[in-house]
């Protein structure tokens, strides 16, 4: 490890709504991978955003190289040598992979204003014979897999002579073998003396290839350890910190045995392939898997929001049709989106209007009027009962909290009458306090006698809430597990269990530029 | 010898799945829709009738190819139609009015345009306005403001006619092959107009193809914020693609001046549609991204074909615009089904 090549101290950043940082510290040397980790909402990505010029931080200084420096946006942070490659991949899918890596600061041609591609190509080709990586800089972005995308991001990012280069989650979506790769080139860089920010929830990887850890909880700093010498269980502890989610899955004593949904052999393109599972009553049955596992895919085929190729489903044992949405309303399902904001709530109406949103034909009458003393009751009883924040009822639901809108779908859903809620990454973008609440409302869902299915990509949360676990992987359900027999370890091996067919599936991809199966 | 086999197949892949399948599909139908014209009229394939196609289009073919490059930024422009006639009545008022030398006239036309574009790439890109919302208010502005410009002289809307200055007309009647065709077909002549539209798209093609500018467009369409995280300034550059859509509008406006010798300030509105379909038929995609001048082209032949084609079997007008909304609807969902397919 060389010297200290950068150091932020006091930083302050808060949202609308949220103290994201509080007086947050970290540390980074040349040559070290410095992994950050913590919860979802403890504030590792908006501190590595505030370093990569992304959003400006309230207080605090960073001093970079020993001198204090200020990265008003991302093109000051590229020329200072800080590279940060985000959790949502960022190419442009419609050019070339060395127009990507190019972008922005493209070699010219005999104008000014003109493009030298061959040079653009040239030198992108050598950027990848020296991390020997095997694609071709003319192919299209959109044609490569995620994983290879990231390849290409990380190219890009020392393309600029990076002395930071700061990865969010670069593994969320990779297989083991592609994940090898990464590190190979993460560890080949370390070697160069570049300073490597890894923010990580996967807490088997973090000691294969970091050197230091800090711990971050709430916004705050909480400790930066050795990682050849700490236990995992000890960050584990930094990282949880308060007893806050208790909550240990309170499997039913005399498991209802009566079968809710039943779904057998959906398939749609490569997305499902032959799911059939099972939910009973009062239960939390947790979808684990990795990114693009095909968890959503389901949620949405039974949800009737997508076609399906075949397959049956059952409520109550009756064998029922759902083309669309509605038909799910009206056979008791609700459907709770990862993306809320997009897909769950109308953000510029209010809280009342949002919650009767599903089920209009109970609040109106023969001809169409809304009965507005009927939707206020409901509205407020639900704001009651679910212990929504907010000021009335008439309050537009974009002015509250990640946690309390969750709250509002919620309400809404119960309002339809649904018997099977299926909750897509319910906690996403929610902050710590409000999670508990959210998994109590959970609990006392199940115990009401709801059934509930719980996409989640966190292992935590499907392991303290969940009664049954079903673990996904490329659109097959690889293994069932029950919340005594489930692990971390044991849902990650079922998560990357990829199927000799799928390899064949792919044709000869022992090469860089293979296409990427949809 | 692995990498270059796997090269072969995703260029192939690339031809049937990019716009590069539109582009061929829309010159398929260009041929066909003529093909059938040919069959049905004996007036249609004759060198006159094709002169007159080649001229229809002309002035279209210029307004699309600026809103070519706002629509692969997945923004639009609905103000060029009536950016083109305030360029064109300042290009009246230059040269018949104040009796500046017909080159001032044509600087001031376009650069009319110029201006009018840069405001609309202001509005969007500081104002944080939606192009539409942008772009409907200018398509207003200019219109006022050329019908304003047109009552300067005579308290009334009317035309500014350029009868003093016969050369402003033959800049685009006229035909610089006249030399060489006229010998040998004495009725015969493309004049300049068409000319000047293809020179105007071949610049076009090479700014989208060759220059920074053409590269950010497909930038800033294909992943906006990516864009802005890779360093790039979003917001000028995409002022810049408004303002190059302007100087085509200026463009168009002194050709439909010269061409109708005569400034027209109530002309304009619906030309806008006419743009924006042949860009639509050309295969560029409305989310941005994608799109070719050369498609672009392909679809303002494709229009100008069809209206032509339809006057010829004495059509009347009004059905004209029912075909032509017909063809944008089946093109866009011919795009649709092919995306599914990808």
């Amino acid at each position: 490890m060389g010297d200290v090549l950068l150091k932020m101290e006091g930083i302050d950043k808060s949202f609308p709504g949220v103290h994201a940082l509080d007086k947050a510290q970290f540390e980074l040397r040349a040559g070290e991978v410095h992994t950050l980790v913590g919860e979802n909402g403890a504030g590792k990505s908006t501190l590595m955003k505030i370093l990569a010029g992304i959003y400006a931080k309230d207080a605090g200084t960073i001093r970079y190289q020993g001198k204090e420096i200020d990265i008003p946006n991302p093109r000051a942070a590229q020329l200072l040598g800080i590279s940060m490659i985000h959790q949502e991949l960022n190419l442009m899918p419609h050019l070339t992979l060395a127009q990507n890596v190019f972008v922005g600061r493209e070699p010219r041609g005999v104008l000014p204003f003109m493009l030298d591609e061959k040079k653009i190509n040239a030198q992108t080709q050598a950027l990848f014979d020296a991390m020997h990586l095997r694609l071709d800089p003319r192919t299209k972005a959109a044609q490569l897999t995620v994983a290879k995308q990231q390849m290409v991001e990380i190219a890009k990012a020392v393309s600029f002579n990076s002395q930071i280069l700061i990865m969010d989650e670069p593994t969320a979506a990779l297989t083991e073998s592609e994940i090898e790769e990464l590190f190979r080139i993460i560890r080949q860089f370390r070697a160069k003396g570049v300073g490597i920010v890894y923010i990580s929830h996967r807490l088997e990887e973090l000691k294969q290839i970091s050197d230091r850890i800090t711990v971050m909880r709430d916004g705050r700093y909480v400790d930066t350890v050795d990682a050849a010498t700490v236990a995992i269980d000890r960050i584990i502890s930094m990282m949880v910190g308060r007893t806050i989610y208790e909550s240990a899955p309170e499997v039913p004593e005399h498991p209802n045995e009566e079968i809710v949904l039943e779904v057998r052999g959906l398939n749609r393109g490569t997305a499902i392939r032959d799911v059939s599972f099972r939910l009973k009553k009062g239960e939390i049955l947790g979808f684990a898997g990795l990114m693009g596992a095909g968890r959503t895919e389901v949620a949405r085929a039974i949800f009737g929001a997508d076609p399906l190729d075949s397959g049956e489903i059952y409520i109550k044992g009756q064998k029922v049709e759902i083309k669309s949405p509605r038909d799910a309303v009206q056979h008791g399902i609700g459907y709770l989106s990862e993306d809320r904001k997009r897909y769950g709530l109308a953000l510029g109406l209010d809280v009342e209007a949002n919650i009767a949103l599903a089920s209009f034909d109970q609040f109106t009458n023969a001809f169409g009027i809304v009965k507005a003393g009927d939707t206020r009751q409901t509205a407020e009883r639900y704001v009651n009962t679910l212990a929504i924040k907010t000021p009335g009822i008439q309050q537009r639901v974009r002015n509250l909290s990640g946690g309390n809108q969750q709250k509002v779908v919620i309400g809404k859903w119960l309002t339809a009458d649904t018997d099977v809620l299926i909750f897509d990454e319910p906690t996403r973008g929610i902050d710590v306090g409000a999670k508990s609440e959210i998994y109590r409302l959970l609990n006392d869902l199940a115990a009401q006698g709801k059934s509930i299915i719980m996409i989640s990509s966190e292992l935590p949360e499907i392991l303290r809430m969940s009664h049954r676990i079903v673990v996904m992987c490329e659109g097959r359900i690889t293994g069932e597990l029950s919340a005594a027999e489930a692990t971390q370890e044991g849902i990650m091996r079922l998560a990357t269990q990829r199927t000799v067919m799928v390899a064949t599936d792919e044709a000869p991809t022992n090469n860089g530029s293979s296409v990427e199966q949809k | 010898m692995a990498v270059a086999e796997t090269t072969i197949t995703t260029t192939r892949r690339s031809i049937f799945q990019s716009s590069a399948a539109q582009k061929l599909l829309a010159f398929a139908a260009l041929i066909v829709i003529f093909l059938v014209f040919t069959f049905l009229s004996p007036y249609f394939a004759t060198p006159e009738n094709i002169v007159g196609i080649l001229l229809a289009t002309a002035v279209n073919g210029v307004l699309a190819l600026g809103v070519t490059f706002i629509i692969i930024t997945a923004g639009i422009d609905l103000s060029v139609g009536t950016v083109m006639t305030l360029s064109a009545v300042m290009t009246g008022l230059a040269i018949t009015i104040y009796g500046l030398p017909v080159p001032v006239g044509i600087v001031v036309g376009i650069l009319t345009g110029t201006i009018a574009g840069l405001i609309n790439g202001l509005v969007i890109s500081r104002m944080r306005i939606p192009p539409f919302i942008a772009t409907l208010g200018m398509m207003m502005i200019a219109r006022g403001l050329a019908l304003v410009l047109s009552t300067l002289e005579t308290g009334t809307v009317k035309p500014i006619y350029f009868n003093d200055t016969p050369e402003f007309r033959l800049l685009t009647m006229s035909s610089v092959l006249d030399p060489i065709i006229k010998p040998m077909a004495p009725n015969f002549s493309v004049p300049n107009a068409v000319f000047i539209m293809f020179g105007a798209a071949l610049v076009a093609a090479f700014i989208l193809g060759k220059t920074v500018l053409g590269r950010y467009t497909v930038a800033m369409g294909s992943n906006e914020e990516a864009t802005r995280l890779s360093g790039v300034n979003v917001a000028n550059w995409k002022t810049a693609v408004y303002a190059l859509g302007g100087i085509f509008s200026g463009l168009a406006g002194v050709m439909i001046a010269s061409r109708l010798n005569s400034a027209q300030p109530a002309l304009g509105v619906g030309y806008e549609l006419d743009a924006i379909a042949a860009v639509v038929i050309g295969g560029t995609s409305l989310s941005g991204g994608e799109g070719t001048i050369l498609g672009t082209i392909i679809g303002a032949f494709i229009i100008s074909t069809l209206t032509n084609g339809l006057r010829i079997m004495n059509v009347p007008q009004e059905w004209q615009f029912v075909v032509t909304g017909l063809i944008v609807i089946l093109a866009v969902y011919l795009d649709i089904l092919r995306r599914r397919r990808s």
